[in-house]
């Protein structure tokens, strides 16, 4: 993937969100192992670590809106269709396996994780369709 | 889409990254249209013909004229 301006402004944007999540996400579990968060808070303690991943989303969208290379703003959209594809596609086959009581329930965010490694395969799918690899 | 871009490139002796900063492109982009695995927008195809001074269709080949020819 060129390294476009755009492309910097979201690294820099990526960092600093991933940042925020590990240490929201240590806080909330040290809070919450240790008994530390009264009832009321709660709820917002415990979505804290949640924000920087759905900052992480929103810093993707602003990316695409803010690539002036049309080029490379077209790998990035591929990457997030073949992402979109395959998260959705492994959280249909999990609720069906899971429904059928074949295996066990998963946490909600792994969906995430799921859309992260389908944004690699993206990648590898624009190398071996176009020769250019993505991010 | 079949293009003269790497010819035209190469009578003015530009790299791949030199026609990319005069068209405000990266290097990639430059690549993936002159070897046609990319067909550039209506504005960017625009640029470009600004850029060498030639009209679009010089440039450019047609893909309708090209399968008519074809038969």
């Amino acid at each position: 993937m060129a390294r476009t301006q755009a492309w910097r402004r979201y690294n820099w944007r990526a960092i600093w969100l991933s940042l925020a999540y590990a240490v929201f996400l240590i806080g909330a579990v040290y809070g919450f192992k240790h008994e530390l968060i009264p009832g009321a808070l709660k709820y917002p303690v415990a979505l804290l670590p949640a924000l920087p991943i759905i900052g992480l989303f929103i810093s993707m969208g602003r990316y695409l809106v803010e690539e002036q290379d049309e080029y490379v703003r077209t790998l990035m959209v591929r990457q997030t269709l073949w992402a979109s594809g395959f998260a959705l596609s492994a959280a249909t086959v999990w609720g069906f396996l899971q429904n059928f009581d074949l295996l066990g329930p998963v946490d909600g965010y792994w969906i995430v994780i799921a859309w992260y490694f389908g944004l690699g395969l993206g990648g590898v799918a624009n190398k071996l369709t176009l020769g250019d690899g993505g991010c | 889409m079949e293009n003269r871009l790497k010819v035209l490139r190469a009578q003015r002796s530009w790299s791949q990254q030199d026609l990319g900063e005069r068209l405000e492109v990266s290097r990639q982009s430059v690549n993936a249209i002159e070897t046609g695995k990319y067909d550039p927008s209506l504005p960017l195809a625009f640029r470009i013909a600004e850029l060498f001074d030639l009209p679009i269709e010089e440039i450019f080949v047609s893909p309708s004229r090209r399968s008519s020819k074809a038969i």
